[in-house]
């Protein structure tokens, strides 16, 4: 018992530790971000990397996730005689909750995992090191540019599923299923804001962004310079930045529409 | 800038280094002096904190005691602008190269030039050129670092650790790995690159025989201390009980053959009495 | 040539990216409502307005011509006040125009209806609607219902 309560102590105190050394690797990085207005070819590039190569799958799953809330929705508001409302239920689906969520998850995975490995492998074949070593200072050439790279990628990519979702629901709904278009479309203007439901979403796929980019950067940075240590770390940041994407998206889901 | 420093005073001077990594105490006491424009080897057995060494030389670790001195500034002690001022006047050859892998063997030479110099790109390309040249690996500039074999990526590496025209560079075990023809071209090479460009070289090796063979200055350490340091030849001649044991080769004497630890009986006395818990 | 690459791609995803914000501005959301400032606010009392909510439409013969920008209780008149934000080309309406709360479809949202009366007279800002008519409450309407069927 005494020994439970032990190792639950001592697992606490790891957990915090490693989490102050998150924090000390932020404040660090960003502290380095001038680098990316001074030369921004090299946040060009990972915007490729870590943006521009993680298109495909967000285009798909957008346009998936929108047929089947299309499919869905339509089923649960024919019950009632409302299939006209189709388009909002979409709309509001995508731009407030699904898009920014799934977007962050499939980046996660995609984006996330790949930064992780990429600068453990560095790390390990003490590439990082050899940098230091040429007087190059790795949180502004590496570091750096990764975090904003992600940063910047991710509502982008978010805008985009909800975008591809809202014409993946238009093709399931009208094309197949017979709901007017023009009730589609009119239906979905008149329940989503901008304010309130687009730039909403927005934010939040910002704050996923910082947070994924920065969890998959840190563990990068601090996986063990070994081939398991590469392994964990990148199970690590897909494992660490789903929970926190869930987590966070019910304390802003809570904050954005909660007391209004 | 650094004070003036005599041309014949060490260029690295280590005194009372004190290092330890966890629990375990990697140096106790370390004093050594690394004389300029000469290739100095410490040698020591594995896990002797060698390669340690060489990265609190550079800045990268800082000691728990003592001082180190290089070209006159202590390490420990300097900002991140003159510690950084400091490293392009140092190269540092990794064992396993520590080749960018996202880039090309020629941008890899060039990425300290790039990164320090706004060279124009037609001066760039010969000053790479020029160094591949020097480890003659000119003609495999496009290659990937991927696939490479172990000895051209640690070639690669020197040409890269040479490109800003250090004045010391050092290899941590430059020999490890590497068959004999390539062992031979790296041997070659240091001694080629300390010569033609008058730079100091510090090896750290467990390699005797290479080492004794390209030094001008040998360093033994063992325990976390100097035990010995000289010529090679004068270190073979005066041998005492641990430096021939390590130069030799033979398998126990001073240093023991068994990790210290408690008796082999009371080991496994003791694994029995705790199962009848 | 490989960083141009690099950046002609990066360019692609930029310019897709703000397509779809735009896209959602435009097509999915009503920000073209905000875009049209130029507005006159007149006020109505209900009694009772059911479920409306702000940014609901108003319309007249079912043609949106702005919107609710705010509502709240009168203390005074224990009635609703209702601001509705009608955009400034709309300027005929009579001054003894009626507003009704409608629903759209048995689950829809609900709206203003404007029903235009035939004043010389036109609404101007700041002006009150007089003729006002609340939004049928369900509750209310079965109630009644019950009652008359009991009395008769």
């Amino acid at each position: 018992m005494i020994d439970a309560i032990a190792s639950l102590g001592r697992s606490s105190l790891n957990a915090l530790v490693v989490f102050g050394r998150a924090f000390l690797f932020l404040l660090q990085v960003l502290a380095s971000l001038d680098i990316v207005i001074r030369r921004f070819g090299l946040t060009v590039v990972q915007i490729y990397s870590v943006g521009v190569r993680s298109l495909l799958i967000i285009i798909v799953s957008g346009l998936f996730v929108g047929m089947v809330l299309g499919y869905q929705g339509y089923i649960t508001l024919v019950n009632f005689g409302a299939a006209e409302a189709l388009g909002g239920v979409v709309a509001l689906s995508l731009v407030r909750e699904l898009g920014p969520v799934v977007t962050a998850l499939l980046f996660a995975g995609r984006a996330g995992s790949a930064l992780t490995a990429e600068l453990g492998l560095m790390k390990t074949t003490e590439q990082l090191s050899a940098m230091e070593m040429m007087a190059v200072n790795p949180y502004r050439r590496i570091f750096a540019p990764r975090f904003v790279a992600g940063f910047l990628s991710m509502p982008l990519l978010a805008a985009i599923f909800s975008a591809v979702g809202v014409m993946g629901g238009y093709i399931v709904g009208v094309g197949m299923l017979g709901v007017d278009s023009g009730a589609y479309f009119s239906q979905m203007q008149s329940v989503t804001d901008w304010n309130e439901d687009v730039l909403s979403g927005v934010i939040k796929s910002i704050v996923f962004g910082f947070v994924v980019t920065w969890i998959a950067v840190f563990q990068g940075f601090n996986a063990m310079p070994t081939s398991e240590g590469i392994s964990r770390a990148t199970t690590q940041t897909v494992v660490v930045s789903s929970l926190a994407i869930l987590g966070l998206d019910f304390i802003l889901t809570g904050l954005m529409f909660g007391a209004g | 800038m650094a004070e003036p420093v005599a041309e014949d005073s060490p260029h690295i001077v280590i005194e009372n280094l004190r290092f330890r990594r966890g629990r375990k105490v990697v140096f106790e006491d370390l004093s050594m002096r690394i004389p300029r424009g000469q290739v100095t080897t410490v040698m020591g057995p594995s896990g002797s904190g060698k390669t340690t060494l060489l990265r609190l030389i550079g800045g990268q670790l800082r000691p728990d005691g003592g001082r180190i001195w290089v070209d006159g500034q202590e390490v420990a002690r300097l900002s991140t602008r003159r510690l950084y001022a400091l490293r392009k006047r140092m190269g540092m050859l990794f064992q396993s190269g520590a080749l960018l892998t996202d880039l090309s063997v020629f941008e890899n030479v060039a990425f300290p030039l790039r990164e320090h110099t706004d060279l124009p790109e037609d001066v760039l390309r010969t000053l790479v050129l020029l160094k591949l040249e020097a480890v003659g690996l000119r003609s495999a500039r496009d290659l990937d670092p991927a696939s490479l074999s172990g000895g051209m990526a640690r070639r690669v590496a020197l040409a890269r650790a040479i490109a800003l025209d250090p004045d010391l560079i050092m290899y941590d075990e430059p020999f490890t790995g590497l068959d004999p023809i390539t062992m031979g071209q790296i041997v070659t090479l240091i001694r080629r690159t300390n010569q033609s460009l008058g730079l100091t070289s510090v090896l750290v090796s467990h390699d005797v025989t290479e080492a004794m063979a390209i030094s001008d200055h040998v360093v033994l350490i063992a325990d976390g201390r100097a035990v010995d340091a000289g010529a090679p030849d004068d270190l073979r001649a005066r041998a005492s009980d641990w430096s021939a044991q390590f130069l030799e080769g033979r398998p126990d004497g001073p240093v023991p053959f068994h990790y210290p630890g408690d008796g082999y009986r009371e080991d496994l006395l003791g694994v029995r009495e705790r199962r009848d818990d | 040539m490989k960083v141009r690459f690099f950046e002609l791609a990066v360019g692609v995803f930029v310019l897709l990216g703000v397509a779809a914000l735009f896209y959602l501005a435009v097509q999915v959301s009503n920000v073209t409502d905000y875009h049209d400032r130029d507005t006159y606010t007149v006020t109505a009392y209900f009694d009772n307005i059911g479920g409306l909510k702000t940014r609901a439409p108003v319309t007249v013969s079912g043609v949106r011509i702005g919107r609710v920008s705010e509502i709240r209780y009168d203390p005074e008149q224990f009635r609703a006040e209702v601001k509705l934000a009608i955009r400034s080309e709309h300027d005929y309406l009579p001054m003894d125009t009626q507003a009704a709360i409608h629903t759209a479809g048995l689950l829809g949202e609900q709206y203003i209806a404007l029903e235009p009366g035939g004043d010389y007279d036109t609404l101007q800002d700041g002006d009150e609607v007089m003729f006002t008519q609340s939004a049928l409450v369900l509750e209310n309407l079965i109630g009644r219902f019950l009652t008359n069927m009991g009395s008769d």
